[in-house]
């Protein structure tokens, strides 16, 4: 089973059949609507993405959010400037990403530990000062950046007349709003699991896991880490451009409070969450964070009273009362909550905990090298 | 005779503060001996190392290492010239594998310092993989090369960080008290190890405190003392040296 | 000249509050080990004490008086606070002086507050990866954020000044430098208050046996460790001094910027900038950078300097941070090895 897994075309299928049939198994949960899952599939590149720099080379960005933010409004521009086709708007949002990703990470990168941390973190914040104030002619400041009448559009343009109301991202004419907008994410997100895959089993991937461990022996043994580690701050922009851009084809609007560092800090809390350095464990992250901020915020003390309708009047009252403390508006104490218990009880995220219990139900002998993240060759 | 030098220390001054921990050292290393440097604790062997590769810059003076000067030269870039290190305290890849630990600089001496293939298949590399499973059998490692190098004991981390140094063949290998820590039974291993390579006519440079393995292993023994070579030569030149033994005898006590 | 003095007096305050955070953060970090990342919900709470008290005080007693008619024809309610029924003037000055009297109840609890926190969570967390504790007290953040907002509301509360220092000052005329230079004497207050704090804390630090083992436990962890001094007593004291500051730092902010639930995560990124660029384990150069980069902020926001570089009053702060951390490897003041892991 393990082994059949950890053959490329077996894994991708699997990976493919749990993605695309999300729609099917978030129905008892209670996800299944459009915009929900397009954020999951959004998010999980962002996440996935921002493990390739943080969990392959241990170099924690605080400041990610801005290639989010940079990928959202280049993406923006295209449907403005060019075209509402989806394509050029992320091949635009990734590309600017990328070159951000270059300029930032080949400054940031000249210092390690918290320094770089806190350097990230200065970039990402003046990304996002400017945006409000004096980039207001690009980014449009407080309101966003959004489509309107007015826009060029040329190459649509050359093809057809301007229609009545404001048009609609597309791909070769398929609106991308609703499930049609999922999927195209998820066909995305697939391509980036499959890219995040390589790196994880390739020999650059292995040479990042050397920096993160000992960057000084990776210099005495004959590598030059910064190219390594700019590659991987660039891919990972790359990433998170991709998930900007994608924001913006499911819903054409950028606005500045994208780049904030709770956005930053959002990501961090995903990867972490899910599992630092592993391949999927930030994907669940982000999945779940995503899942709490819907769910939660959605519920009410209506929905409460039915839920705890099997309790007698006394206890019931009481039983709402606390709980609804919990959503709604104070989903945020539920995330604290819950960032607290896992980082308590379970360090190494829900990765972790799988594995524990993976070793639990295999008759508890620890011993066997079933840690390795990195798929060992059969043969 | 001629002789072929492979490193030169010519004249290098370094000092920390007001302290001088290396001053006028000017050390020859001839190719395929194993050079020993002895002395008392805190005589500057370290500061001597870590000026070979490039680790701090001295003052003045140069270190030429086969005709190249490398006081402008990175850590990466001294290492792809050919010069490897053996650290006092093992410098190792600790959440990595053993076998990672080893391709790790195999690959470092096939692809040069920086290589982009960020889709290429680590499982494709079976030359690599078995010249690391064989350097790792050489260190008689072999058997734990699934384990996490962490969890090794620090004798099996020193022959691992050993065995990270052998597999990229070097021209010349520094080895800072490899036997350290070591219980008597692998320090004689390593020695025998060390012997084996001299026969394949690598070069060493070997600061150590073991009189037993320095004498079974040099060719030639320079004796620093307050950063300063007091004595050059065979090992038993060196042997009958009084000031040597006054460095250590009279100096140190 | 006098609007540049104008603004160096403006970045004090600020500046203060900065240098207050950073310190309890340094304090945190260089003795204990922990990225404290729920150090600004403590700058939080110190606030929501003054608030608290302010309230408390504030509760009125209602009458109605049946003589006086509304146009309504109800009684008249005469609304006086029990306060000053109960102890008359003492009362009203206890409610105009409640901020700076709200010290006195913010000292116990902040550090009623830091000890719990400290023995409840912090201190099973001193051998983990930073990562960890970042994590967790992120968390703690988050909780305490959200139970202030359930029980304040998501608004800014104002507080007033006592009526005395409501007013501006006319610093110009005092120094005889002309009548230009008019500043909120609150500030000058708040100024004050933050160097008598830092100067109590260094004073701390250098004179008392705590300080001592604190400032040896900052050079070398190690060492003091096997002493056998008993460093858990000691490393909650600690941990206590840092929420006492901070929420002092609070309480006194409270007339300046009207406090809501996040205030504490906005000073807290802010803060973190300052304790980088001082240099990570260093108290003065955390106190430095907490002044320095206020005054920059404040300079930086002129009209003058604005017309020639638009927006630089929004980044000035984290641009200061990049070209210190890119020309001095570890912050103004700060040592080798700390944090590069």
């Amino acid at each position: 089973m393990k082994q059949l897994f950890s053959r490329e075309p077996f894994a991708l299928l699997a990976f493919s059949v749990v993605i695309l049939a999300m729609p099917l198994w978030l129905t008892p949960l209670g996800a299944n609507y459009p915009d929900l899952l397009q954020k999951f599939a959004i998010f999980a590149i962002f996440a996935m993405g921002f493990n390739i720099l943080f969990g392959l080379t241990g170099y924690l960005s605080f400041g990610h959010a801005a290639f989010l933010g940079v990928g959202s409004y280049a993406a923006v521009w295209s449907f403005k400037l060019f075209t509402m086709n989806v394509l050029p708007a992320i091949f635009f949002g990734v590309a600017f990403a990328g070159l951000f990703g270059l300029l930032i990470g080949y400054i940031s990168l000249r210092r390690s530990g918290i320094y770089f941390s806190i350097l990230t973190l200065a970039f990402a914040q003046m990304c996002y000062n400017l945006a409000y104030s004096v980039l207001t002619p690009i980014t449009n400041g407080e309101t966003g950046l959004q489509l309107t009448l007015q826009d060029p559009r040329i190459i649509d343009r050359a093809f057809a007349e301007a229609g009545a109301g404001l048009p609609e991202t597309n791909l070769f004419g398929i609106d991308m709003s609703g499930y049609p907008g999922f999927y195209f994410c998820a066909v995305m997100l697939i391509i980036c699991f499959f890219i995040t895959r390589r790196i994880f089993n390739s020999p650059f991937g292995l040479m990042l896991r050397g920096i993160k461990s000992n960057q000084n022996r990776m210099g005495y043994t004959g590598f030059a880490t910064r190219p390594y580690t700019l590659t991987a701050f660039v891919i990972s922009g790359m990433f998170a451009g991709l998930a900007g851009s994608l924001l913006a084809v499911t819903d054409p609007l950028a606005g500045a409070e994208r780049m904030q560092w709770t956005a930053s800090g959002e990501v961090v809390l995903m990867t972490i969450l899910g599992g630092v350095g592993t391949l999927i464990g930030p994907m669940l992250g982000a999945w779940i964070i995503k899942y709490f901020e819907n769910i939660f915020s959605s519920f009410n003390n209506a929905t409460l009273e039915n839920a705890f309708s099997f309790l007698p009047e006394g206890l019931r009252t009481m039983a709402v009362d606390v709980s609804s403390l919990f959503v709604g508006e104070g989903w945020h104490l539920t995330l604290g909550v819950l960032f607290m218990l896992i980082v308590i009880f379970l360090p190494g995220g829900l990765m972790e905990g799988w594995r524990r219990l993976l070793r639990r139900f295999s008759g508890g002998g620890g011993g066997k090298s079933e840690t390795a993240p990195v798929v060992q060759p059969a043969e | 005779m001629t002789t072929n030098s492979v490193l030169h220390v010519a004249d290098v001054h370094k000092s920390f503060g007001g302290l001088k921990a290396l001053s006028d050292v000017d050390l020859n290393v001839e190719e395929g001996t194993t050079h020993a440097i002895i002395g008392p604790n805190g005589a500057g062997k370290s500061t001597l190392l870590n000026v070979c590769v490039g680790r701090i810059k001295p003052d003045s003076g140069h270190v030429v290492f086969n005709g190249e000067v490398l006081d402008n030269h990175t850590p990466d870039e001294i290492n792809q010239l050919g010069v490897s290190r053996v650290f006092q305290t093992p410098e190792i890849f600790s959440d990595l594998t053993l076998l990672d630990n080893v391709m790790i600089p195999a690959f470092a001496s096939r692809d040069g310092s920086f290589s982009l293939r960020p889709f290429s298949k680590l499982r494709h590399e079976k030359a690599i993989r078995e010249d690391a499973e064989n350097t790792l059998a050489d260190v008689g490692l072999a058997v734990m090369k699934d384990r996490e190098a962490g969890s090794l004991s620090r004798g099996d981390k020193r022959r691992l960080e050993l065995a990270m140094c052998l597999i990229q063949q070097p021209k010349l290998l520094l080895l800072d008290e490899p036997t350290a820590g070591m219980a008597r039974h692998d320090t004689n291993r390593t020695v025998d190890l060390l012997k084996t390579i001299k026969q394949r006519g690598m070069t060493k440079v070997i600061i150590e405190h073991d009189m037993h393995v320095v004498f079974s292993l040099a060719d030639r023994i320079s004796v620093l003392a307050q950063g300063r070579i007091i004595a050059s030569g065979t090992p038993d030149e060196i042997k009958g040296n009084p000031k040597v033994q006054e460095a250590y005898l009279g100096g140190a006590h | 000249m006098d609007a540049i003095l104008l603004q160096f007096l403006n970045g004090l305050d600020k500046g203060g509050a900065y240098a207050l955070i950073a310190l309890g953060l340094t304090l945190v970090f260089g003795t204990l080990g922990v990225v404290n990342f729920a150090h600004g919900a403590l700058f939080m709470l110190g606030a929501f004490c003054a608030v608290t008290f302010n309230k408390l005080l504030s509760l009125e007693q209602v009458v109605l008086d049946e003589t006086k008619k509304t146009a309504w024809g109800t009684a008249t309610e005469i609304r006086t606070p029990y306060i000053e029924s109960w102890f008359g003037e003492l009362g009203s000055f206890l409610l105009d002086y409640s901020v700076p009297v709200s010290i006195l109840v913010t000292i116990p609890v902040m550090l009623l507050i830091g000890i719990v926190m400290e023995r409840g969570l912090i201190k099973h967390f001193y051998n983990r990866p930073h990562a960890d504790q970042i994590l967790v007290t992120f968390g703690l953040a988050i909780v305490i954020q959200e139970i202030i907002k359930h029980y304040f509301g998501a608004n800014p509360i104002p507080q007033a000044a006592p009526d005395i220092v409501d007013g501006s000052a006319n610093i110009g005329a005092l120094f005889g430098l002309g009548d230009n230079i008019v500043y909120p004497w609150w500030r000058l207050v708040y100024f004050g208050f933050s160097a008598t704090i830092i100067a109590s804390v260094f004073a701390f630090l250098q004179f008392t046996t705590y300080g001592m083992v604190v400032r040896a436990g900052m050079r070398d962890s190690e060492t003091v460790g096997m002493l056998g001094i008993n460093i858990q007593k000691r490393f909650t004291v600690v941990f206590g001094l840092a929420a006492v500051v901070a929420g002092l730092a609070g309480v006194m902010y409270t007339p300046i910027l009207p406090p809501d639930y996040h205030m504490g995560m906005d000073f807290l990124v802010l803060s973190f900038v300052v304790v980088v660029v001082g240099g990570m384990g260093s108290l003065p150069g955390a106190v430095l950078a907490g002044f320095m980069l206020g005054i920059l902020q404040s300079f930086a926001s002129m009209t003058e300097i604005k017309s020639i570089f638009p927006g630089i009053d929004q980044i000035i702060i984290y641009l200061v941070a990049v070209v210190i951390l890119l020309t001095m490897p570890r912050g103004l003041m700060g040592r080798e090895g700390v944090m590069e892991e």
